[in-house]
């Protein structure tokens, strides 16, 4: 049996509103698995099961490989036996207890080992001055970083943590996810983290479960979530997308791009082709210089809006396949500063590692 | 205290699971919470039980002679109370929170004071005052030259009209703080759109101010009525025969508990029909407080006679309601002083003290386990379970003494049996009229308060919390232990001094349940005002009204804490009313 989490068939209902639908998953330890979806899906529910703090309807939890609830005999073990580290989105800080008593507050036996664990965590969480304040003089980042302290104190073999950096402003989350990202390595523990945030799963998970409506929609590492998405709602978490209906003919779809090739759905099928705003590629004039496999055409820019770091376009190319005639509008996505006035003809490609194809219905 | 066994060895069938465990049927939460609210509900439960129990003529009895005047009484007495405290705290309500004139500060917490003083007390006072040898009617006389009773009208102080009056004077400040409470939660503008669209002041109070109001309202006006329904001290000594009045009667001096039973049973369907009407009232209160409002007053400024009048309209009560009883109790107790001392004062002050203490703790530690449990949330029927055992403050004390006396006479009847069949020895009565019995009555009709605060306090706590300290390592006793109880202190604390000061004022069920020889200051200041020795028993009739005192501080704090912080709650308000009185 695998150490670390593992949830088998799990559904779940609260009162007629069934809100997970046969998920399983596995969190390995030392590895830090992100449950991804947008609010709603179940993703918190799934991580209360596993916290024990909803009794398990259907399904099996196993830690370390230790069966500790079962759907199909009713038994659940309480949280308090479960030895697992949860971390709440709104921290949940003991308000009446200082900063080291929240954190010692899970460990049964304060042996000077222990203690020592805690003065050392607080300072390099730069903590050590605040050691005897209470949560309510503490800023969200320090609040952050208690409850992730306390939720570790015990040594958990497998730490759930619920939206952990939600709750910070956006300039300090950067910074918050690589210290924490460090910490949680450097304890070895199995990590399940809820976010809806694409690029924070991105950036720390080890491996990525995607959840929509209570279901498993595809789970894997980082990159194959990126770059080989199981449906276009997958593609569609990490930024909008350009898109392009057709009705797949010898093996082919025909997009503004000119023909994407379809292997895999049958002629005659609705299909759909879905490119990245940042898997558009973008040259200035009718002549660019196009690798070989990629298929290019022309258009004029619309407008242009500066974003900083890159620059979103809009720019109008003829369509193709079943939008024959009509003016199509991209949106693209380039790095670095582009402002090209509007009506400037530019040449576009799309990158074939950025372009998804779906059967449509 | 865990609900779960550590984990055993695995079954055979469970694939792949190196452990499995079980969980025992047996719940500490549960079982509790069915425990102490059957405990609290069997007393109620015994007097419907004996109302029903074959009682031979004495109903037709009851129906013939006294049952008529008992309904028209207490009918009377219940809608004049509900009339006065109705228009009185209303009105001043009204006043202190859109006027601005002299002493308005002083009086927002000043017209809370009555509060402090039991009905009974009051009534003692004013028949002291108003009699035919009291100092009044004296004055009357000397000046007019009248020679007796013929000469002049004097209303009679012990009557119908008397007893309304004492208990509106010391019941009114319920209203007031219901009413005041809603009138700060409606929105200013409303009030000025009413102006704008053509309504005076008066009409606007009367069209929008007071509709908007009148949930809360109900609910002071239900409260007051309940608290009418338990007088026993003042209808007792007016002569005025109440329900109460005659569930005593029947049952002492007619020496039928059944027939008393009986009397009880209807006296809870008025019960019924005002927690109806209490229930109604909080509806409706909820759905207003979803209303947006805006928490600023207007601070109408009245010119000179009206702010005069307004002036008068708030110092009456005041007056009539507390400084005068406490002045004349206090001038008794200064000169009477070592006569009350003389009657054992220290003993009995020490047994009020120790048994309220002994009721609130262990309404206390009732309350907490039942909003806990609640709160766990293990089994769906706990919570209508727990709203039964808190209805306990809605009984008259009269109909739970009854309910507590019979159940325990039973209990210790069947021990006594019991014990002569397999012991061979009598055990004797080992709980009737016992400070046991009379703690048990105390718990059952104050419950509700603590739990009410628990429930309360419980629910400032957010559930992350319990979710925290429980994936920590925490059961759900050490949760309760580590993280709220210690969280919630300060409002348990509160609890435990109102249901400790309600317990030293209580009277019908002390004077029923207590031990033989047994005396609180409530039982000793009604002896002793009954013999027309009030001077005598003033400092211990001060007393009571000092520790009346305490909950009305906590009152005034809590609105004056309310005026400061903006996005208090009126909730917390609302709740301390709802026992913290007479």
């Amino acid at each position: 049996m695998t150490s670390g989490l593992v949830m088998e068939r799990m559904r779940h209902a609260f009162g007629a509103t069934e809100v997970l639908k046969d998920v399983s998953l596995v969190a390995e330890a030392g590895k830090l698995t992100c449950l991804l979806g947008p609010s709603g899906c179940g993703k918190t529910t799934l991580l209360r099961l596993a916290a024990g703090l909803e009794k398990t309807q259907q399904g099996r939890v196993y830690l370390q490989g230790r069966l500790v609830a079962d759907g199909e005999h009713g038994t659940s073990l309480p949280p308090e036996k479960r030895g697992v580290g949860l971390m709440f989105q709104d921290y949940a800080l003991f308000p009446h207890l200082s900063v080291f008593d929240n954190i010692a507050f899970g460990i049964d036996n304060l042996t000077a080992q222990r203690r020592q664990w805690i003065e050392t965590s607080l300072e390099r969480m730069g903590l050590d001055k605040h050691r005897n304040s209470y949560p309510h003089v503490l800023s969200g980042g320090q609040q952050q970083r208690v409850a992730l302290l306390r939720a570790l104190a015990p040594e958990p073999q497998v730490l759930l943590l619920d939206e952990p950096f939600s709750g910070l402003d956006v300039t300090r989350r950067a910074q918050v996810r690589e210290d924490t990202l460090n910490f949680l390595k450097e304890c070895g523990v199995a990590v399940l983290m809820v976010t809806h945030d694409p690029d924070e799963a991105m950036f720390m998970a080890d491996h990525i479960v995607v959840m929509k409506d209570g279901h498993v929609v595809q789970a894997g590492t980082p990159v194959q979530t990126y770059f080989h998405p199981a449906d276009a709602f997958v593609a569609e978490l990490f930024g909008p997308m350009n898109h392009f209906h057709g009705v797949v003919e010898n093996g082919q779809l025909e997009t503004p791009f000119g023909p994407f090739p379809i292997p895999a759905i049958p002629d005659g099928s609705k299909a759909q082709v879905l490119v990245r705003m940042e898997g558009i590629r973008v040259a200035m004039g009718t002549q660019g210089d196009i690798p070989k496999d990629c298929c290019s055409t022309t258009g004029h820019v619309e407008d242009a809006y500066l974003l900083g770091r890159s620059s979103h376009l809009h720019i109008r190319v003829p369509g193709k396949g079943a939008e024959e005639g009509q003016q199509v509008l991209l949106h693209v996505l380039v790095s670095g500063v582009l402002k090209p006035e509007p009506g400037a003809a530019v040449t576009v490609w799309a990158d074939p590692k950025q372009a998804f194809v779906f059967p449509a219905d | 205290m865990t609900r779960t066994a550590p984990p055993a060895p695995a079954q055979s069938q469970a694939s792949g699971a190196k452990f499995a465990f079980k969980t025992p049927g047996f719940d500490v939460w549960a079982f509790g919470t069915l425990a102490v609210a059957l405990t609290v509900v069997l007393p109620i439960a015994w007097v419907i039980g004996l109302a029903f129990s074959p009682t031979g003529d004495i109903w037709s009895h009851l129906v013939d002679t006294i049952l008529g005047r008992l309904v028209q009484n207490t009918v009377l007495l219940m809608l004049g109370v509900g009339v006065g405290t109705f228009v009185i705290g209303t009105g001043t309500a009204w006043i202190v929170t859109m006027c601005r004139f002299p002493g308005k500060r002083i009086f927002e917490w000043a017209l809370l004071i009555p509060m402090a003083v039991p009905a009974y007390v009051i009534a003692y006072v004013y028949t002291d005052l108003l009699e035919y040898s009291g100092p009044v009617q004296g004055l009357i006389r000397d000046v007019f030259g009248f020679q007796g009773r013929n000469d002049y009208w004097f209303p009679e102080i012990r009557s119908l009209g008397g007893a309304i009056s004492m208990m509106t004077l010391v019941l009114y400040p319920y209203v007031y703080l219901l009413a005041r409470a809603a009138f700060l939660e409606q929105s200013v503008c409303v009030l000025e759109a009413s102006r704008t669209l053509g309504k005076g002041p008066w009409k606007s109070f009367f069209k929008v101010a007071l509709p908007l109001a009148r949930p809360s309202i109900a609910v002071g006006v239900s409260l007051v009525m309940m608290e009418t329904l338990n007088d026993f001290g003042t209808v007792d000594f007016f002569a005025v025969p109440t329900f109460t009045a005659g569930i005593f009667d029947v049952w002492l001096n007619m020496n039928s508990p059944s027939g008393a039973a009986q009397l009880a049973s209807l006296l809870l369907m008025f019960v019924i029909v005002l927690i109806g009407l209490e229930r109604y009232g909080r509806r409706g209160q909820k759905f207003h407080h979803t209303s947006s409002h805006v928490r600023a007053l207007p601070g109408f400024q009245l010119s000179p006679p009206l702010a005069a009048l307004a002036f008068l309209a708030c110092v009456i009560p005041v007056t009539l309601g507390f400084l005068v009883p406490a002045w004349v109790l206090g001038n008794y107790a200064v000169v009477f002083y070592q006569d009350t001392l003389a009657a054992d004062f220290w003993t009995i002050t020490t047994n009020s003290l120790l048994l309220s203490g002994l009721a609130a703790f262990i309404a206390i530690v009732f309350g907490v386990f039942l909003a806990y449990s609640l709160r766990l949330g293990q089994a769906p029927w706990i919570r209508g379970v727990t709203r039964l055992a808190a209805m306990g403050y809605a009984v008259p004390g009269a109909v739970l003494a009854i309910g507590i006396m019979m159940y325990l006479g039973w209990v210790d009847n069947s021990l006594d049996a019991w014990a002569r069949d397999a012991l061979g020895v009598s055990t004797g009565l080992i709980f009737s009229g016992t400070v046991i019995a009379i703690t048990f009555g105390y718990v059952v009709r104050f419950l509700s308060l603590s739990f009410g605060s628990a429930e309360a306090g419980l629910a400032k706590i957010t559930a992350n919390m319990d979710g925290a300290a429980r994936t920590l390592g925490s059961g759900p006793m050490a949760t309760l232990r580590r993280v709220h109880l210690p969280i919630m202190r300060g409002s348990i604390m509160t609890a435990a001094l109102l249901v400790f000061v309600d317990c030293m004022k209580e009277l019908p069920m002390t004077v029923i349940l207590r031990p033989f020889d047994f005396e609180t200051l409530a039982t000793f200041v009604h002896q002793y005002a009954s013999d027309e020795l009030l001077p005598e028993a003033s400092l211990a009739a001060l007393s009571i009204v000092a520790a009346g005192i305490i909950p009305v501080i906590l009152l005034s704090l809590t609105i004056a804490h309310a005026r400061t912080a903006k996005e208090e709650h009126p909730e917390p308000i609302l709740f301390e009313v709802e026992e913290a009185a007479p």
